[in-house]
Formats: C-alpha cells, structure tokens, sequence
C-alpha cells in the first residue's frame, strides 16, 4: 500500500444526470431518512462505474452534494477503501489476487504474465489495460484467479493468463470462469 | 438525581458519580493515567490506547488491560493504575507511538509544553528498540494559522474530532488507513472556521502549532498574565505570554462558564497587532498634519480647546475597547464640563434602560438548559463563534429548534430561516408563523436579539416588541429568564451599565454624528472610537485617545497615545453581565499612559474636582456608585425585563454590524496575522 492521492489528471466531466439521480435515490430508500450518508458507499461504487472506473473529485464532490457530507468526510471513505480507484484504470481493469490460497497456487506467475503483457503496475497501458495486485477475491478454490472488470477468470496459469490478456487487445471472446473447462469448482481430476 | 457508586482506585476508596469513565473518576481521585486522544470536551475515540488500566470486578481480573477512557464506572470497580502489567502495556503503547515520531524536539515548537514529551518522561520505556526507517509524511497547508509537521502525527484524531464537534465545520479529516493514514483538510484547503486555532492547543503533539508564533519563543521563558479578551463580548478568559515588552502569544484560559476552553482566532491571533500602527507620543496637528508633541503642550491645547467652547457643542464618544473606569472618569470629565452629549454606543444602536434589557439574561450556561432558539437579527457565527458553537451543540439534539429572523449566513448548524423583515416578529406575535407552533411548544427558549436589530429610529420599540413576545410564549417566565442582547463590543455594557449615556437634553451618536457633519460642534472627544464613518472636518476640534493610528486619529486634532487592553488594569463587563478584570501583561509603549490617567491629567489641567488621583480611587468610587460594577460580587441573574408600550413598527430595518469578522476594532485592523487570514478568505471564495 501507499499513500493514496486523487489524479493529477483530472481532465473528465462528472455529472449526476436524472437517470442516475433515479438510481442514487432508490439507494436512499435503504437507509433511514436521516442517515443519508449512511449511502456513501454504494454512491461512491456508482459513481466509479459511471467515471469509467475511477474517482475523479468532480464525482467525489458530486456525490458529497447528493448526500449533504462535508467533502472531507466523503474522501475519508475514498481513500479508505482501496477498491475505489483514485487513479484512471483503463478499460480492462485487470485485478490479481495475491492472497494466500492464490499465491499457493501460483499467483507469482500471474503477476508475472501482467507485468510482461501490461506493464508496470497501475499504469495504464496503450490498449488500456491496468492490473493491480489485491486482496483475496473470494474464489480460492479456483485460484489462482484475476477479475477483469465485472468478471472472474479462473484456474490460471502463466500461458493462460497470458492468452486472456493477448485475446482482451485482439478483441476476441473469451470465457468467463474457469479457463480448465470446469463447471463452477467441481472436483479437479488428477493424473 | 446523581446515582453513586462505590470503587478502588489503587487499592484506595471513593465514591464517584456512576456513569463516569474510568479515566474520568481517575482524575478525580488524583490518580494521573497518561492520555492522547481522550480529551473531556470532545467524544471518546479510544485510539491512542494510552490510558490501558486493569480493572477487577466481581469476574476477577480483565484479561487484558482496558483503555480506560472508553469504559465506565459501576459498583464495586477495583482499579489498578500502577500495577506492573498496566506499566508495561503504556509503555508498550508508547514505544509504539514513538516508533514514527522523529527525534526532533529542538527544533519543535512544541517542546516544553508536549504531552508526548512529558509522558515519554513518566510513562515511557526510556530508550528506543526501534530500527526500521520511520514513516515520513508530507505537511499539509492549512492556512495561516496553522502550522503543519504531520510526520509528527500521532493520529489522536482529536482535531478531526473538534472540528465536526465544537467548530462545526467538519474541515479536518484522516485519510488513508493503517500505516498510511494522514490527518489533512479536503485538497490542503484552508481551515475557515473562526476557532480553528483551538487545535494547535488540543494537538498532543508538535504536529499542529501556531504559525505566526513559530520558533519565536520556548514556553519556559514567557511571562504568562491570566488576563480576559476583549476581541468579542463574551469576555473569553485568556492567557497572554509576553516577553520583555512583547506580548508573544495568547491561549484560553479555562472558564466553564464562559468559553468553556476554546477562544476564538482572533483573539489568539491579534497580539501582532499590538506592535503595528501604535502611537506613541502625542500628536498635534499643525498645518494639515499630525506633528508630534509633548505631553504638557498637547493638554494645553487641549484645555484651551475645551475652555474656549460651548459646553453644549462638545461632545464625546467611547469605543469598543474601553475599560469601565476610563468611561466613568470621562463622564465625570463631561460632567465638570457641563455637556450631556456622550454617548457609548457608537454603531448608533438605541438601547438603553436597566440592565436586563440589553444583557445576556439567560447567561451563557443557560443555553445549556434551553429547549429551543429564536434569534433576531444577529450574524451569531461573526458577533460570538464561541456562543455560536454552544448552539452547534445545542442543535446537535433534533427536537432542539432553532429559528432564525434576520441573516440568512451559514452559522454551522441547520436552522430555520422564517425570513429577513423585522415585521416577522409581528407576524408570530399575532401567531401569524410557521414557528409559532415549535415556540408554543418550548418550556426555557431562548431569544438572542442582535445589536443589528437595535440600530434605528424605531429600535426601542421594536425591543419592546421583542419583550412583549418573550412573555407571550416561554421566553420569560416565573422560572426562566430568556431574553437576551448579545453585544459585540466588549466596552458595551460595561459603560451602558455605568450610564454612558445622554440625558433627555443631550445627544445620542446619530446627533453627534450630524452635527459634526454640519459642522454645528466644536468639540470631538473621541475615546477610542475608531469605527465611525466621518471625514476630517475643520470647523469641529476633534481629540482622539487611543493606542492605535486607525480612523479616529486620522481625523483628529490633537491625540493622546493610550495603554492597549493589556498594558493596562481594567474593568470589562460582558454581554451577560459578568465583570471581570484585564490585567497588565506589558507597560504601554513609548510616552503612551494609562487612559483613565490622561483623563486625570486633562482634568487637573483644567483644574476640575475630579475626586480621585490614582486607579484604586477611581475604581472604589466607581464600585460605591455603581455596586453592580464590584468585579468580586457574586454573579446574579437579573430579574425580567418590564414590558412596554409599543407601536406598529415602522421601516426598522436590520443592520449587518460585523463586515469583516478579523478586522472588527483597531487592534485587529493593525494585526498582519488577522489581516492576512481577511485576505485569504477572499482568495479562497474567489477561487
């Protein structure tokens, strides 16, 4: 971990529209009336989604507005939570487990195939892929595993990591899950 | 009713109120337990894990040491404060602390007067274990009053803590975790609170101190005068350490029932503006200009001057800054005269009557009991941030309501705005309101009638208006007394109290005023008054007396250099009544006197019985005159207000008195420190 700072970059517009205020406002409905900031979290998660992947402090203050927070409680939360990324995170947001069950496995590896395919970590690359080691992803009896944006991609190794990254900039389908052809994490057969 | 309960502290009996934390009934036993982050007017954060204690109760030992600050007291609690594990987990805890904290105490100016020092004396392991690289952090800007070092951070929270509890602002925050969390505003912005100061006193640690008195001192080489403000009305109880003849810094000083032990920026931040602008001999002005003088030929013209006008053309007005026995005496003065035109009231407000009527009835410990708020024409956050706060705190509770007729600025806390006509005032009390239902409802609420509401013609009836309302609802009642004037000036009520006023044929400040403007007077004896809009005028003599070269003596004639507040004994009364004593901190500066001497002076030039010669004199025949004076009585709340006639009112307006909150009186206006901050501000909205 290290100091977690806002862009420097931070040319992007952000803006609530009706259609997300709509959303926004269904999230209220959770929480008692006047513990609106108990929404701060899944506003922040939304705004992320709707800034490409990242917080820039125009949604950091669009969404201390929303919620009647003093801003500086709003990035309290920000940088406390390292799944909010306060740095732009591309298009393929590539996020490797590095926990115990996946480093076992063979994590190293996979951080390797990132490093030799992307680049360095946290930097966006010019086919807009980003990586970043996290913390356990919760699908250890398939591990090693990445997520890419929304998806799981499981039972890797260093080739296959490396063929999903090769078919993300050739824009070809790949499947979710398991890369071994294993249906959700059935028994593996042994040689 | 207090329940009580009976514990151990170190094998040794008390008896203390139950609900108490442990560190709290420690402190009234005497017992010292070693703390950071607990702090008695803030909420409990427990994260400094200082304060470990072992606590015994009827299941035995606590299987680990528990911070005391975050447990209460119950029956039968055995303490043990000195026991070998709880020696080992402060000292555990502060090796801890000190992991990070660098080693650079000569150069800090926290040193000498660190909790972090003094406790790593009595509570800390001695040396260091310690061999990694030390975590660095950057230092953030927090405007110009605070300093930063926040590698020397220890994370207490404790301004983060005030600054959403008693400033209000929620401008401090922590960001990051774990190893890497860094206490900063939002982006490094300024701080904007007007008691954001208080932080450098609560910081345990040398990571907040005070900018503009960085390296300029050590604690142990001050002269340290308890003393009182005179920035505000609240009469804040202050501190001020002075070196040689400077005065270096001010702290608050505490006072439960006053400011609590919070004072505002301003007055801790003023003191710059004792060593700017100062005159320091008198001046006389010869062909256009102010030329200095002596002290012999300036009272000489100054008798002449007086001798050779009529009496009912001279007139005199006092400032915001003066002591009680300087007005009195130049009442006596005016008196010996034979003018009736002095008035202390220079922002042209009309009150005036017996105390009650312009006095903070319900005393500011009486907020605490109130249900409820009504304010009326008063920029509260600007005339008294430390009331403000008290409110802030007030309003923290949802059925507290708090109305507001008047200004509708941002004052920290949610309000309801009923709107910005006085007339509102008739509207509830012919029940024509929204908020009359929330008033009829409150049994002790109160009503704080700004000075801004009371400037005008039709003041005086608007106030009984105002009387007339707080007995209509609970306001005023057998047991509740909750109709008050804030001031803003801390001369104010001590000369209304002593009668600074004109009689029925004298004038009051707008006559004084005008007629200075259509140069019908002859004489102008301005005491301090420097926040009067007039220009130089040549048919009219204008003597000025003050400490400082600002607007009043840019017009006068003739000016005597005066004593500041603080090299200078006197008396101040505040807003709810309260008098209290300003004690010499430094001597005046250059040829500059006392100012209830130069009065003496001027008097025995002009060979008048004044009837005393030294200040004991003065004040005792003050104290025989005027008993509600005698600093040493005891403090009493007033009886109610009378009700008066009135009418419709007609056109009363409100009037903001307060533009700029740093540059209120003259000494502020002179202070860099204040100055720079008003600009800042400015920067900062322009942005």
């Amino acid at each position: 971990m290290t100091v977690r700072r806002l862009a420097d970059n931070q040319d992007i517009n952000f803006k609530f529209d009706n259609q997300d205020l709509k959303f926004l406002n269904s999230l209220l409905e959770n929480y008692p009336e006047d513990k609106k900031q108990s929404a701060v979290v899944p506003s922040l998660f939304y705004a992320q989604r709707k800034a490409g992947g990242w917080l820039p402090e125009k949604a950091i203050l669009a969404v201390s507005d929303f919620l009647d927070m003093p801003k500086i409680r709003v990035l309290e939360i920000a940088t406390f939570y390292s799944m909010f990324n306060l740095q732009p995170s591309g298009d393929h947001f590539v996020q490797v487990c590095g926990t115990t069950p996946c480093w076992l496995r063979g994590a190293e590896n996979i951080k390797k195939a990132c490093k030799d395919y992307i680049g360095q970590e946290r930097e966006v690359s010019k086919d807009g892929i980003c990586w970043i080691e996290v913390e356990c992803l919760g699908a250890c009896v398939n591990a090693p595993m990445i997520q890419i944006n929304d998806d799981y991609y499981e039972d890797l190794d260093y080739e296959r990591t490396v063929k999903i990254l090769k078919d993300i900039k050739n824009k070809k389908n790949i499947i979710k899950g398991s890369q071994i052809g294993r249906k959700s994490s059935e028994p593996l057969e042994r040689d | 009713m207090r329940i009580m309960v009976n514990i151990k502290i170190d094998d040794k009996d008390y008896e203390v109120e139950d609900g108490l934390a442990i560190i709290q009934a420690c402190e009234i036993a005497g017992v010292e337990v070693p703390r950071f982050c607990y702090h008695e007017k803030l909420s409990i954060a427990g994260n400094c894990r200082m304060c470990l204690v072992d606590v015994e109760d009827s299941r035995g030992l606590s299987p680990k040491p528990i911070a005391s600050c975050a447990m209460q007291v119950s029956e039968g609690l055995k303490i043990y404060t000195k026991s070998e594990r709880v020696k080992n987990a402060q000292e555990g805890a502060l090796e801890f602390l000190l992991m990070n904290h660098p080693l650079d105490c000569p150069i800090c100016d926290q040193g000498g007067e660190c909790d972090l020092q003094d406790q790593s004396m009595a509570f800390g392991y001695g040396s260091s274990r310690f061999e990694g690289d030390k975590r660095a952090v950057e230092s953030k800007d927090m405007g110009p009053f605070i300093k930063t070092e926040m590698t020397r951070c220890i994370h207490c929270t404790r301004c983060v803590r005030f600054s959403s509890e008693i400033s209000g602002n929620d401008e401090i925050g922590s960001i990051g975790r774990g190893h890497d969390m860094e206490i900063t505003t939002y982006l490094n912005q300024a701080v904007e609170s007007e008691l954001s100061g208080n932080v450098i006193d609560l910081c345990p640690v040398g990571a907040l101190t005070s900018k503009p008195y960085a390296f300029s001192a050590r604690p142990w080489e001050l002269n340290k005068t308890e003393t009182i403000d005179i920035m505000d009305a609240m009469g804040s109880n202050i501190r001020i350490d002075s070196k040689g003849l400077r005065v270096m810094r001010v702290l608050p000083r505490l006072n439960e029932d006053i400011n609590e032990e919070w004072i505002t920026d301003k007055t801790r931040f003023f003191w710059d503006g004792l060593n700017n602008q100062r005159i320091d001999k008198p001046y006389k002005r010869v062909d256009g200009i102010l030329k200095p003088t002596s002290w012999k030929s300036a009272l000489e013209l100054a008798k002449e001057k007086i001798s050779n006008s009529k009496s009912e053309k001279i007139s005199a007005l006092s400032g915001d800054l003066v002591d009680i026995e300087t007005v009195y005496a130049l009442k006596k003065l005016m008196k010996n005269i034979g003018s009736d035109n002095f008035d202390c009231r220079q922002d042209g407000s009309r009150i005036s009557g017996p105390p009650e009527r312009w006095l903070f009835n319900s005393t500011f410990n009486g907020i605490e009991d109130s249900d409820g708020c009504l304010i009326i024409g008063s920029d509260i956050r600007k005339e008294a941030p430390l009331l403000n706060s008290r409110l802030l705190r007030k309003s923290r509770d949802d059925e507290y309501k708090i109305g507001v007729i008047g200004f509708n600025n941002d004052i920290t806390f949610d309000f309801d705005f009923l709107g910005e006509n006085p007339s509102i005032v008739e509207d509830i009390l012919i029940g024509n309101n929204n908020f009359c239902d929330d008033l009829s409802s409150m049994n002790k609420p109160l009503m704080i009638l700004g000075q801004g509401a009371l400037i005008g013609e039709d003041a005086e009836n608007f106030q009984n208006i105002c009387i007339d309302l707080a007995y209509k609802f609970n306001f005023i009642n057998n047991d509740w007394n909750g109709f008050n004037v804030l001031h803003s000036a801390a001369s104010r009520a001590g000369a209304m109290s002593i009668g600074f006023l004109p009689s029925d044929k004298g004038m009051i400040t707008d006559e004084i005023l005008s007629n200075y403007n259509n140069k019908k007077l002859d004489l102008l004896y301005l005491l301090g008054a420097d926040e009067l809009n007039l220009e130089k005028n040549d048919d009219c003599f204008v003597i000025y007396q003050g400490h400082h070269g600002d607007i009043g003596a840019q017009i006068a004639d003739l000016v005597f250099p005066a004593a500041a507040f603080c090299e200078q004994n006197g008396l101040y009364m505040n807003t709810e009544g309260r008098v209290q004593e300003s004690i010499r901190s430094t001597f005046p500066l250059g040829e500059a006197k006392e100012n209830w001497e130069i009065i003496y002076l001027l008097a025995k030039e002009m060979s008048f019985d004044i009837g005393f010669s030294n200040l004991n004199e003065l004040r005792n025949q003050l104290i025989e005159e005027f008993p509600i004076i005698n600093p040493y009585r005891e403090f009493e709340p007033l009886p109610s207000p009378k009700k008066d006639e009135f009418n419709k009112l007609n056109g009363h307006q409100f009037k903001r008195i307060i533009d700029s909150y740093w540059q209120t009186n003259s000494i502020a206006r002179a202070s860099s420190n204040l100055s720079i901050r008003n600009n800042y501000i400015k920067e900062e909205n322009n942005r």
